[in-house]
């Protein structure tokens, strides 16, 4: 397994992953970092769950083959709405 | 904002010297991509360590195949704006991402490799996917 070159941040530092929570929305997106409270992620894309008539699922096949277009440049997800985080490049 | 040459030097180098064209101008590539007949591979370069560590040794190894591109154009993205805009421009459908690889045949992009399918790979992974996608594409292509 590849391994980040900032010791002092976060394992997934760097790298692309599939940020699910509780509710509608899934983020893909480059970890920066993250703690107790928060995922923090930089060139992030939301897909909400039916958007485009594709579901969570869906929208992470698609992903999976070329990547994503970003809608924000960093953004925050709340750790407490984080179901799963995985990386893109395994699934 | 551009990186300090100094430091990119090394990362460009390692390309150049297994014979990549680099492509440093918007010029230079519109020379690169619009040579259309036969393979190439085209690979955005990228200072970040998280990937392009894997995918500049990944390129080494799977060159060391048979089969492999007539031709080899690199540009540095984050670096070389302009020229990376335009490479980007000839894949105007995929998103954005550094470092990837695409491999060309007849000037339309018959694979491509995304960051996100190399940061989470080691250089020899990157190799043997790259060396099967140029037996797959480029293999009739091969002089015999």
């Amino acid at each position: 397994m590849a391994a980040t070159f900032h010791p002092d941040r976060h394992e997934l530092h760097g790298i692309t992953v599939v940020v699910d929570t509780a509710g509608a929305e899934i983020y893909v997106g480059r970890c920066d970092d993250m703690d107790e409270e928060r995922v923090i992620l930089v060139d992030v894309d939301v897909h909400r769950d039916g958007d485009g008539g594709r579901s969570k699922a869906e929208y992470v096949e698609r992903a999976a083959q070329l990547g994503v277009w970003k809608k924000f440049d960093r953004l925050a997800v709340p750790r407490a709405h984080v179901t799963s985080i995985r990386r893109l490049g395994e699934l | 904002m551009p990186y300090s040459e100094l430091m990119i030097a090394p990362m460009r180098a390692e390309l150049a010297s297994i014979g990549f064209d680099e492509l440093r101008t918007a010029e230079d590539v519109e020379r690169f991509m619009n040579e259309t007949e036969g393979t190439a591979m085209l690979v955005l370069n990228s200072v970040c360590g998280c990937a392009a560590g894997q995918a500049r040794p990944g390129v080494r190894q799977a060159l060391e195949s048979a089969v492999k591109p007539d031709r080899l154009g690199t540009v540095f993205a984050g670096q070389d704006l302009e020229a990376t805009a335009r490479a980007r421009g000839y894949f105007a459908d995929i998103p954005p991402s550094s470092p990837s690889i695409a491999l060309l045949k007849d000037g339309e992009v018959v694979y491509f490799v995304p960051r996100h399918r190399i940061e989470s790979r080691s250089a020899e992974d990157v190799a043997a996917d790259l060396t099967s996608a140029f037996e797959r594409y480029f293999a009739a292509a091969a002089p015999a």
